[in-house]
């Protein structure tokens, strides 16, 4: 047994820090950017430019295609580094497209895609959920009709982030309707930007932000745009990929909102008594930190297996159920230490540390819905994981 | 024992539901959390000719005379249809102190006006130290002749905006319960009010008192005894905000078994998965639990019997349920259940501000530890 990382990660891990500190347009300890934001995304997609100059964006990418092959425990430390100080780094283009493209991918696709996702210059908006079709994926109804060269796609997809200036979406759709419901579904391509047929709603949350329904009425789209085998979308979405999926982000977050509320408890009272002295609010964060704790490793053994060539499988369901349920305990206790002041919104000038907490508390409801239900992670751990039988 | 409704209160929740559905659907709701006062005098009017802004008030003042039992009851009505406005403000807090501190001339003077709806009313109470107990109270009222000068700062104070009168806790001397209470127009010289943006879009704001000076007759019961009727009104006011959160839990309940039963995934209605019933049958549990402990509380105020463990047992346990029930509610309903369009998020965002009135749950946590006598 061996906790420590390796001495060439830790080196990397301070390299990343002198870097951000060099580098990072805003302060990360004062500020939260949301990369759908309009104002803010201008600055996540700059920074984001520099990390790729760094080939950081791409590490675990292989060689040949631009990438350094990294470690998975390499990549673990950039990953931590970069959520503890709120940066999103990776993106949708650089951990799913890509990498579906380098497996599946046409030569022409990887030719115009790579090059482009790797220095983050395209915007991807997933567009798998639809309104009737959520955790049951399997039966989205977006179909897609062969039409010459092109496919003739008509439905809509939601909850994506297609109203954040997205300028590709890459989807399912059904293109064989009376075939067994996983097999007639295929993987494609498909421009936002300028394109006819599209219309984007933005819809609000009961966090600052939004989420995206895009409707499609005949939209064409060209057939070489289809990714992988007409018809074998589902598993060509489905498909793993060998890059770490551990889920560190989640606890080097709350790392840092742990250290946030420790200084918060330092410096405010309650009743007359530094919240730092209360035996209430102590056991109480005392005891997220432990959780913290526990999410961290339990990421960590994910990356390891996949060091080791194992496949994570419930393993890395209980990291999503585990994290994201530890994330929304958190900022609730957040918010509850805060007491009356932890109600202030945002923009509020008496709002401690700028309203941060309380609108992240509400966003981390959404982490249990998203990318998979607590309910369907739970179900994934008792029946492929334990293998109980199905209900 | 009878634990359950009288005909009156029957008679009261049903007519309470009928008036509430009609005039209060959630389209207002939502038109309230972006109207400049956050509820319409057309309503306002209507309430009061319900009868129930004097639902307590004694008959001599114009009201109903009723008891709070009665008016929790109506509290839990109102927190399901979630009314926005100053109806607790007014009723609950400015109401009941005067009924409870007032002299006769302060009550014939405000109640039967609160009675009619003529005058909207309000407490400040907490200030930035966000404390509920004496020591917290640091605004001034200093006595020179036949008048007093009130000086200092309240904090999340409901409805001021809109309210006539203000009652403002003010210490009026060194020992730690010395505080009195005053009746103050809002409008007073050297008030000056910002509102403040929150979770539960409701209306709070920042007080500042800059030397305003009431008359003496502006003081509310004994000087130097109003922490006494302060702490009366902590309580009704928490039992108040427990019948809220208990009719809003019944409500999030409701929905997420309608919508559990309409919502298919995997060709089924995800009520009939386990994790969902179970999730149902959890917040089935918390709303049951909620109103039982609520009622029990709401009865030993209308008694008059001691009440310090039972209002402390049910804001604790309430205000954590009915948070636990909307986080089931939420999980239930998935991504839709998020969206602002949609009611769940209303009754979410309200717990947290219920959750946090008149002390949460490791304030009354701390209460119960002092009265099982650790
Ligand atoms: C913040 C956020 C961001 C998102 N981003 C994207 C995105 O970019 N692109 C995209 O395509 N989608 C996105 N989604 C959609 C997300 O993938 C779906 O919300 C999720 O799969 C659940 O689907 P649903 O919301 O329709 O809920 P439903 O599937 O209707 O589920 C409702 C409830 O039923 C439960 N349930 C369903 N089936 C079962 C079962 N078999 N056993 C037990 N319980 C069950 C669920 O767990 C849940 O509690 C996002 C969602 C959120 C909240």
């Amino acid at each position: 047994m061996d906790f420590k990382f390796e001495g060439i990660d830790e080196d990397f891990r301070s390299e990343i820090k002198d870097f951000v500190e060099k580098e990072l347009p805003w302060n990360w300890r004062e500020q939260d950017l949301d990369p759908e934001d309009e104002k803010d995304s201008v600055l996540v997609r700059n920074f984001k430019r520099k990390l790729g100059d760094q080939g950081w964006l791409t590490m675990a990418w292989p060689k040949e295609y631009g990438g350094q092959a990294a470690s998975h425990m390499r990549q673990v430390v950039f990953n931590e580094e970069m959520a503890y100080r709120g940066i999103s780094a990776g993106d949708a283009g650089i951990r799913m497209v890509g990498p579906i493209l380098m497996l599946y991918g046409t030569d022409e696709q990887k030719e115009q895609f790579l090059p482009k996702i790797a220095s983050a210059e395209i915007n991807w908006s997933q567009g798998y959920s639809e309104p009737d079709s959520g955790s049951d994926l399997a039966s989205l109804q977006t179909r897609a009709v062969e039409d010459g060269d092109d496919f003739v796609v008509s439905g809509s997809k939601i909850w994506n982030s297609a109203h954040a200036d997205s300028d590709w979406m890459f989807m399912l759709v059904r293109t064989e309707p009376d075939a067994p419901k996983h097999r007639g579904i295929s993987f494609v391509l498909t421009e936002l930007e300028g394109q006819e047929g599209v219309t984007i709603e933005k819809i609000p949350m009961m966090w600052d932000a939004y989420r995206g329904l895009v409707t499609f009425d005949n939209v064409r789209v060209p057939k070489k745009n289809l990714v992988g085998e007409q018809n074998r979308g589902w598993y060509v979405g489905a498909a793993l990929l060998d890059f770490e999926r551990s889920g560190v982000d989640r606890p080097a977050r709350a790392k840092r909102v742990l250290e946030d509320l420790v200084e918060f408890c330092k410096e405010n009272k309650k009743n007359g008594r530094l919240l730092a002295d209360d035996p209430v609010i102590r056991n109480q964060l005392a005891e997220l930190a432990v959780q913290v704790e526990t999410t961290r490793l339990m990421c960590y053994n994910v990356a390891w297996m996949q060091s080791q060539d194992l496949i994570p499988n419930k393993e890395a369901s209980i990291t999503k159920v585990y994290g994201t349920e530890t994330v929304n305990r958190l900022y609730g206790l957040g918010v509850k230490i805060m007491g009356l002041y932890g109600q202030l919104d945002p923009d509020s000038k008496w709002a401690p540390l700028k309203g941060r907490i309380e609108n992240a508390w509400l966003r981390s409801f959404g982490g249990m819905v998203a990318a998979g239900t607590s309910e369907i992670q739970r179900n994934v751990i008792a029946q492929r994981g334990l293998e109980l039988p199905r209900g | 024992m009878d634990l359950g409704l009288n005909e009156a209160q029957q008679m009261l929740k049903t007519s309470a539901q009928d008036f509430l559905s009609a005039e209060c659907p959630d389209t207002y709701v939502r038109e309230m959390e972006e109207d400049e006062r956050g509820y319409t005098p057309e309503l306002w009017t209507k309430i009061a000719e319900q009868g129930w802004l004097g639902l307590i008030i004694p008959e001599q003042y114009g009201g109903v005379e009723l008891e709070f039992q009665d008016l929790v009851v109506l509290l839990e009505e109102m927190g399901r249809y979630m009314l926005p406005g100053p109806f607790f403000s007014t009723v609950v807090l400015g109401g009941m102190s005067i009924m409870d501190a007032g002299n006769e001339e302060q009550k014939q003077e405000y109640l039967p006006r609160i009675a009619e709806g003529q005058i909207i009313m309000t407490l400040a109470l907490t200030e930035p130290s966000a404390r509920w107990d004496a020591p917290g109270v640091e605004l001034t009222a200093t006595a020179n002749g036949d008048s007093y000068t009130l000086n200092g700062t309240k904090l999340f104070v409901q409805n001021a905006h809109v309210s006539d009168y203000m009652v403002v806790v003010a210490r009026t001397g060194s020992s730690e319960k010395d505080i009195s209470l005053f009746v103050v127009p809002t409008q007073s010289d050297g008030i000056n009010q910002t509102l403040l943006k929150t979770i539960a879009s409701d209306r709070q704001s920042e007080v500042v008192f800059s030397d305003v000076q009431v008359p003496s007759s502006a003081l509310l019961g004994v000087e130097n005894k109003g922490w006494e009727t302060i702490q009366k009104v902590m309580q009704w006011g928490a039992i108040g905000k427990c019948a809220e959160m208990s009719g809003g839990g019944q409500q999030v309940l409701d929905m997420t078994v309608d919508y559990a039963k309409q919502r298919t995934q995997f060709g089924r209605p995800i009520g009939s998965f386990q994790a969902i019933q179970h999730h149902c049958a959890n917040m089935a549990t918390d709303v049951e639990g909620s109103k039982f402990i609520t009622y029990q509380a709401a009865w030993r105020l209308s008694e008059g019997l001691p009440a310090d463990r039972e209002v402390a047992m049910a804001k604790a346990w309430v205000s954590d349920a009915y948070r636990r029930v909307c986080a089931l509610g939420h999980q239930s309903h998935g991504a839709i259940g998020f969206t602002k369009e949609h009611n769940m998020q209303l009754y979410s965002r309200r717990a947290k501000a219920s959750e946090i009135m008149f002390g949460d749950t490791d304030f009354h946590l701390e209460n119960v530890a002092n009265i099982i006598g650790l």
